[in-house]
């Protein structure tokens, strides 16, 4: 707490000038399109005043400005029902569902897969490098043919998109669970020899309760990553709800501020689902009586 | 033998017995013999010779001939078969439980020779690899599964190799354009910010926590605006890849910069050492492992990016558009050729940044030991 | 002032802002080291021994009296490279082989690179370490890395040595070992020693001259001149002068209420 708000100030400044930036960026890159539009109208008496006004204030600007973006969200958000299709908050929900799905398959499956690795060495040697192997192989690739395949097959909707977001999200359960399930000290583990525990006191006293940690590290990285994957999940062809569809549609009829506006719901999801499982962590730690 | 190894070898034997008694599959509509399927009874032989390991030891390797013997019987049974019965399953499910076995006793095994514990570590995953190939194929081509759904692997094989000229054009264009570039530039340019930046705690504690939430944000999604703003061809590809791979360079490689100790700090200001003197000298190499972990998270992530970056819009050449646009055709064995290609290349781009980080920090504790 | 000083302190103070108010970590310290001299500080933790090194160093900068090492001001004498620092762990950077971590300080002042190479063989070999040039810091023992992090220091020259508690993470006989040797090197280099330590008979062996100090405030209690001879071989340690001057010592500590708190 106390480190965050020494580190405010700094933050704000930084965000400041970002923010200042966009706004000069947005007049530079619209600039153009609206001297031409002037030309056009054989307005040749425009100010400079009136031109960063109206480059701020395009249909379907090169760079929308951070307000426009503000009021679309707005205007999509509060002021539609929230089950309209044109509801930003109705495809944010399609997109968090999946993203919850996915991570929730792939946190299961990974910590069982974890759980297994370490207790057999079998496991450890065959599917321990597939398991990093598979990561190095862009998966988001191959996320539309899956969905459309799934399609084909009779599944279509939710699981097809939460399957992707399980094949992305498992990865760094596995590896942070495996390192944490092997986090305990030899003397640590020596001394539950010496009580000669099972292997099933040893896991639920020992490696168990010195793994969340690194379970907790691990979610943090696996549901930004699910969410990824749900909104890649959503871009094939035929995608009619969430936040890919939103980038999509937006791209195919160049409604770039509705663009922007789906990519900060986005940004704006995924840091509460980061900051919820950051949460989950500190409470659990509390609970366990480890200083957070 | 452990208990789960003489479980494996047991249920093994006892479910090649029981596959000989049920029927293997169907020729022209009519229940075939064993006979049409010799392998297989080779197969069933070893199987029930292999028994004799609880009374005497059998070799590991031993079970790795059983395995190779019913994988070869299996695969050539599928050409005569139409469609696989019972029995068949029955042999799938025993040379599985073989090849269990096999990897089993083999990572049981400590070789005390480096050389030969390099090995173990090389081909126990490559059984594994290698046997889920087979799986693959035998199941889907066994029970006639729809080509649309998942073709079998030889099946991409072959397409594969009869269309090497369009993945190499969509190589080209996709990794040595769009991913290289762009992965070249946003490192690069991440690092040279990091050094900046470096110098003003200030602009850190700002620019930090702002890199840390935007390196777990879905970057992904400016791709439609890069091509909006870049053009259809590779260059606002390589802008995905610059914006995706910056901030997981920033970011660790601020944090690097923070790894030398205060000592070695210390012991430069006692030489006088400059800026640029004890960033070159000390700095920069005790960073290292923290950069090339960027190196190798961003590796991964310029595949992506270029990849998902061309489903919205490229002209008609690159791995992205091929996916996309066989999806919609259903010529799903083009797709998986393509996808192929991008697994080698990620994995290999991959392995060649971890083998210059190995040679680069071979003294960091990680890698020495 | 002697003319000969290498290190001259006068009314030296230094105190640090903490959050739970001033720490006093050095208040009041006089003290002259000549020419030649091997002088230790000794004293229990917290009295202000390694951060009077420090100040020395000009890695710290004192809040009240003066200094000078060399007759000027710490930071000229570091800008001028006047001293090498020994720290308490070696410090050898991972990356570089034992030769370069020995010429990293040659590197930084600019030598050739024949120079560089001379230096580094000369330096070695007046730690014993010839034959592992090529080797990697983690490829040695704890007194192998703590004598190449001393030729580190000794490489480009520099007339006075500051040691900070070198020896104090290796064991028993690898430190006497590493006494004798350095006891050789300073009678066959004739550089200027200041020795921090927390051992009564490390110092006692070693110094021509021991200061002994207490904490809060960190300050000096007693100046203990020794009338051992320079040459000393190990057994001198069981010799009625020894253990009178190490009692003195001990008496010095005690009187610092040094172990009382």
């Amino acid at each position: 707490m106390e480190r965050a708000r020494h580190n405010l100030f700094p933050i704000l400044v930084v965000v400041a000038v970002i923010v200042a930036i966009w706004y000069a960026a947005v007049v530079y890159l619209n600039a153009p399109w609206q001297l031409d539009i002037y030309q056009r109208a054989n307005n040749t008496d425009w100010t400079v005043r009136q031109l960063v006004v109206d480059t701020m204030a395009q249909d379907r600007p090169v760079l929308p400005a951070p307000h426009q973006v503000a009021v679309e969200i707005w205007q999509t958000t509060v002021e539609k029902n929230v089950t309209s299709k044109r509801s930003l908050v109705y495809h944010t929900w399609v997109t968090l569902s999946a993203t919850l799905l996915g991570f929730a398959i792939g946190t299961v499956l990974g910590v069982v897969l974890a759980v297994s690795i370490v207790h057999s060495r079998a496991m450890d040697k065959s599917v321990m490098p597939w398991v990093i192997a598979s990561q190095t192989i862009p998966i988001l690739a191959i996320a539309p043919m899956i969905i459309v395949v799934l399609n084909a097959a009779g599944l279509s909707g939710l699981l097809p998109k939460a399957l992707i977001s399980t094949y992305l999200s498992f990865f760094p359960v596995v590896v942070g669970m495996v390192k944490g399930l092997r986090s305990s000290e030899r003397i640590q583990l020596d001394l539950m020899r010496t009580y000669s525990a099972s292997t099933a006191q040893v896991f639920w006293k020992l490696r168990w309760p010195s793994a969340v940690p690194y379970l907790f590290a691990s979610m943090k990285i696996a549901v930004a990553i699910s969410l990824v994957g749900a909104i890649v999940g959503e871009l094939p062809t035929g995608a009619v709800a969430g936040l890919g569809a939103r980038l999509l549609a937006g791209s195919y009829y160049g409604q770039t501020i509705q663009i922007w506006s789906a990519l900060f719901a986005a940004a704006l999801l995924a840091a509460c689902l980061v900051s919820v499982v950051g949460l989950a962590n500190r409470l659990v730690l509390k609970r366990m009586g480890t200083r957070p | 033998m452990t208990r789960l190894q003489r479980f494996l070898a047991l249920m093994a034997s006892l479910l090649a017995a029981i596959a000989l008694a049920l029927p293997v599959g169907t020729v022209g509509g009519v229940d075939a013999s064993l006979r049409d399927v010799p392998v297989l009874i080779l197969f069933a032989v070893f199987a029930l010779v292999s028994l004799l390991r609880f009374c005497r030891s059998v070799d590991p390797w031993g079970d790795g001939l059983v395995m190779v013997i019913g994988a070869v019987g299996l695969l050539s049974a599928l050409r005569t078969l139409e469609m696989a019965g019972a029995g068949y399953w029955c042999f799938v499910a025993s040379d599985w439980l073989f090849a269990w076995l096999f990897v089993e006793r083999l990572s049981a095994l400590r070789p005390l020779h480096p050389a030969v514990r390099n090995a173990q570590s090389l081909i126990v995953p490559l059984i594994f690899g290698v046997w889920i190939l087979i799986l693959w194929e035998l199941v889907t081509r066994g029970s006639n599964v729809p080509t649309v759904l998942l073709p079998p692997p030889s099946m991409i094989g072959e397409r594969f190799m009869a269309s090497l000229p369009i993945l190499w054009v969509d190589f080209q264009q996709t990794f040595l354009k769009a991913v290289l570039i762009g992965y070249a530039l946003g490192s690069g340019s991440a690092l040279v910010v990091a050094i900046a930046i470096d110098r003003s705690p200030f602009l850190q504690r700002g620019l930090l926590p702002v890199g840390n939430l935007v390196s777990a944000l879905p970057m992904i999604g400016v791709a439609p605006i890069m091509v909006m703003w870049f053009g259809f061809d590779w260059p606002s590809k390589a802008a995905v890849v610059v914006i995706m791979t910056f901030f997981p360079m920033l970011v660790n490689a601020i944090a690097g910069l923070g790894q030398s100790s205060v000592m070695e700090r210390d012991l430069m200001r006692t030489y006088a050492a400059g800026y640029w003197q004890t960033l070159w000298k000390l700095r920069l190499p005790a960073a290292a492992p923290f950069i090339f972990n960027a190196l190798k998270i961003n590796s991964t992530l310029a595949l992506i990016g270029a990849i998902v970056a061309e489903f919205f819009g490229t002209p008609i050449v690159g791995m992205g558009f091929r996916i996309s646009t066989e999806v919609g055709r259903m010529n799903v064995d083009m797709v998986w050729a393509e996808i192929a290609v991008a697994a080698l290349a990620g994995s290999a781009f991959f392995g060649i940044v971890a083998l210059i980080e190995r040679a680069v920090t071979f003294w960091h504790p990680s890698v020495r030991q | 002032m002697s003319a000969d000083a290498v290190i001259e302190a006068r009314g030296l103070g230094l105190t640090f802002e903490t959050n739970d108010g001033p720490v006093h970590a050095l208040s009041e310290v006089n003290l002259t080291v000549g020419k030649g001299d091997f002088v230790s500080f000794i004293g229990p933790s917290g009295c202000g021994k390694t951060t009077l090194l420090r100040v020395i160093a000009d890695l710290e900068r004192p809040t009240a009296g003066s200094i000078t090492v060399n007759g000027v001001t710490p930071e000229e004498a570091r800008l001028a490279r006047a001293y090498g620092y020994v720290f308490q762990s070696a410090a050898l950077y991972p990356w570089r082989t034992i030769a370069r971590n020995v010429a990293l300080p040659l590197e930084i002042m600019g030598f050739s690179k024949a120079e560089q190479a001379e230096r580094v063989a000369r330096t070695m070999e007046l730690v014993n370490l010839t034959g592992v040039e090529k080797r990697f810091p983690w490829q040695l023992s704890g007194g192998m890395q703590q004598r190449a992090s001393i030729a580190r220091a000794l490489a480009f020259d520099a007339d006075l040595l500051l040691m900070d508690e070198p020896f104090g993470a290796l064991d028993e006989i690898v430190r006497d070992h590493l006494n004798g040797q350095l006891l050789e090197l300073w009678a066959r280099t004739n550089k200027t020693i200041a020795f921090v330590t927390h051992s009564i008979p490390e110092a006692v062996y070693l110094s021509t001259r021991i200061v002994v100090m207490s904490p809060r405030p960190g300050r000096v209690t007693d100046v203990i001149e020794s009338s051992l001879p320079r040459e000393r071989p190990l057994d001198i340690r069981e010799t009625p002068e020894f253990l009178d001057i190490a009692h003195r010592v001990r008496e010095g500590l005690r009187a610092g209420h040094s172990y009382e708190d």
